[in-house]
């Protein structure tokens, strides 16, 4: 579905990713983890288009999306949720979530959208500012799906979230993953729900993929190595 | 200052002046919901947009001669398609502006403040080129002219009372279309965070040239207002710059009823005061009262509050 090979970028002179290669089956919901400063957040940024892509390639179903601009990348099925939620303050619940519907000019929310976020048709006519951090990762997600994408990339979805939150947050996005048929790009911090959620655990240090397991597998003693200081 | 005028002179005065401010009012709320637009929307100080007002200024009187010399039979009419071509005209120079120059210096709102200033003069002299410069007047239509006797002291112009219906006409519309329409809510996505509207599928480049297509379209109708309390000359705009960024920032950059507020209350100010005093004084008395409230409240009259 995705398909990343040689991914360079870099700020300026100083290069982050040094050649990563990583590819994301069709329903498959893969956790990036890594300590902070690694690149995660820089993977993501880049694979939406926010950042430039200085070698390598991205390609979706065969589709070269390397040079496409952010929101030729969301009409081509990437969807992202950003660190820190970025929703639109100013806008009730209602619009942000119908700024997503713009890139396949649609004009009415799906109701399915509500019926995972009952919270969200609850707190529709709300500004999205003043919404709690865990209604507001909620609202994102949403304004993400709305999107329709093929694949879903969460940059921290946990951050800042209670615990109680962060397991029901897992289990909505395999219902996601389940109901939709799409695949999920997750980077994050904490071991438990990258375990609770993902289907293969990666992880990243300085720019590269030191490691690379199915859940099944995987080795939470060597992961925990990695991700401690 | 007061003490020369009968009780119910006073009223009339008031009355009068007050009327005569809502037409400069008009003027102040079409050039600054423009300049909020855009300023709103992508950071740019539209400098040269008073010369967008006079564009519309002079469309509106090159469509007058032309009516006048080739259908006098419409001239009754011209007005209204005078406004639908300074609007248009407005619009496209806009369109041009920002793609030809104002799209490569977004990151750069200096330079913006600098170019933009350029293209005014650069607009300035052309006008001065084509239409020379001796000021131009608009002829109006017989039934525009006069004025309501609305009682034995007070009399109301009636080309003032349609500014005011077309300027609440288009202050309703640009309302309904950044409020209500898909459009706008794109605008208000692309106004909170431009990376993130990128990143949910809205052609943030798109949305920037058409907004400030409005922004000096809506320029040119303040333009065609215009013709009617003063006459067009190439540096005309430049004394309706200054007052506009004055509502801009008084209202609270980005609050449409802020801009609203801010508009009718300087222009009250304005018109009240120049009447008892001179107009130099009228000005400084209403900066002195805006410095001052803006330094109790920096964000302007209206700001939304929200988490950030």
């Amino acid at each position: 579905m995705l398909n990343i090979a040689d991914f360079h970028v870099a700020y300026g002179q100083s290069e982050v990713l040094h050649g990563l290669n990583l590819s994301v089956a069709q329903n498959e919901i893969v956790a990036v983890m890594g300590r902070n400063g690694m690149g995660k957040t820089t993977l993501m940024k880049a694979l939406m288009g926010i950042l430039p892509t200085k070698q390598g390639s991205v390609t979706m179903n065969g589709n070269d999306i390397t040079k496409l601009k952010s929101h030729e990348r969301v009409a081509k099925g990437l969807a992202y949720v950003p660190q820190g939620r970025m929703i639109f303050s100013t806008m009730t619940v209602k619009e942000n979530i119908e700024t997503g519907l713009v890139v396949h000019g649609g004009s009415t929310v799906s109701p399915d959208i509500y019926e995972l976020f009952p919270v969200l048709l609850e707190m529709k006519g709300r500004r999205g500012g003043n919404l709690s951090g865990g209604q507001q990762q909620q609202l994102a997600i949403a304004r993400a799906l709305a999107t329709k994408p093929k694949v879903l990339l969460l940059d921290e979805p946990t951050e800042g979230i209670q615990p109680s939150i962060i397991r029901e947050m897992a289990r909505t996005l395999r219902r996601i993953r389940d109901e939709r048929g799409l695949s999920i790009v997750v980077s994050e911090q904490v071991l438990s729900f990258a375990l609770d959620v993902a289907d293969r655990v990666l992880v990243v240090e300085n720019g590269e993929i030191v490691h690379d397991e199915p859940r099944a597998a995987i080795d939470e003693a060597k992961v925990a190595k990695y991700l401690s200081v | 200052m007061f003490g020369d005028y009968s009780f119910s002179d006073l009223g009339s005065i008031f009355v009068m002046q007050g009327f005569a401010g809502l037409i400069l009012f008009s003027v102040f709320v079409l050039m600054a919901l423009g300049l909020a637009i855009i300023f709103g929307q992508m950071g740019v100080i539209n400098m040269a947009h008073g010369e967008f007002m006079i564009l519309g200024a002079y469309v509106t009187w090159m469509t007058s001669t032309f009516f006048q010399a080739h259908l006098p039979a419409l001239f009754s009419i011209y007005f209204f398609i005078a406004m639908i071509l300074a609007f248009l005209a407005c619009g496209a120079l806009g369109m041009f502006v920002e793609w030809a120059m104002i799209r490569h210096l977004y990151k750069r709102p200096l330079d913006t403040l600098l170019a933009t200033w350029g293209l005014s003069l650069i607009l300035q002299q052309l006008y001065r080129t084509v239409f020379g410069a001796r000021e131009v007047g608009v002829e109006l239509p017989q039934w525009m002219m006069g004025s309501w006797q609305a009682t034995d002291s007070i009399q109301i112009p009636i080309n003032g009372m349609l500014v005011m219906a077309i300027t609440l006409l288009i202050t309703l519309a640009v309302a309904y279309i950044l409020y209500f329409s898909s459009w706008g809510r794109q605008v208000r996505a692309v106004v909170q965070n431009r990376v993130m509207a990128d990143a949910v599928g809205i052609n943030t480049e798109r949305v920037d040239r058409y907004t400030f297509g409005l922004g000096c379209g809506i320029a040119g109708v303040a333009g065609s207002a215009f013709t009617m309390i003063g006459s067009t000359g190439p540096t005309s705009g430049q004394l309706y710059i200054v007052d506009t960024f004055l509502v801009v920032v008084f209202g609270g950059a980005g609050s449409l009823a802020g801009t609203i507020a801010s508009a009718f209350t300087i222009s009250q100010a304005r018109s009240t005061l120049e009447f008892f005093t001179s107009g130099s004084m009228a000005q400084v008395m209403t900066l002195l009262a805006v410095v001052i409230i803006l330094m109790l409240r920096p964000q302007g009259l209206f700001a939304l509050k929200v988490r950030k």
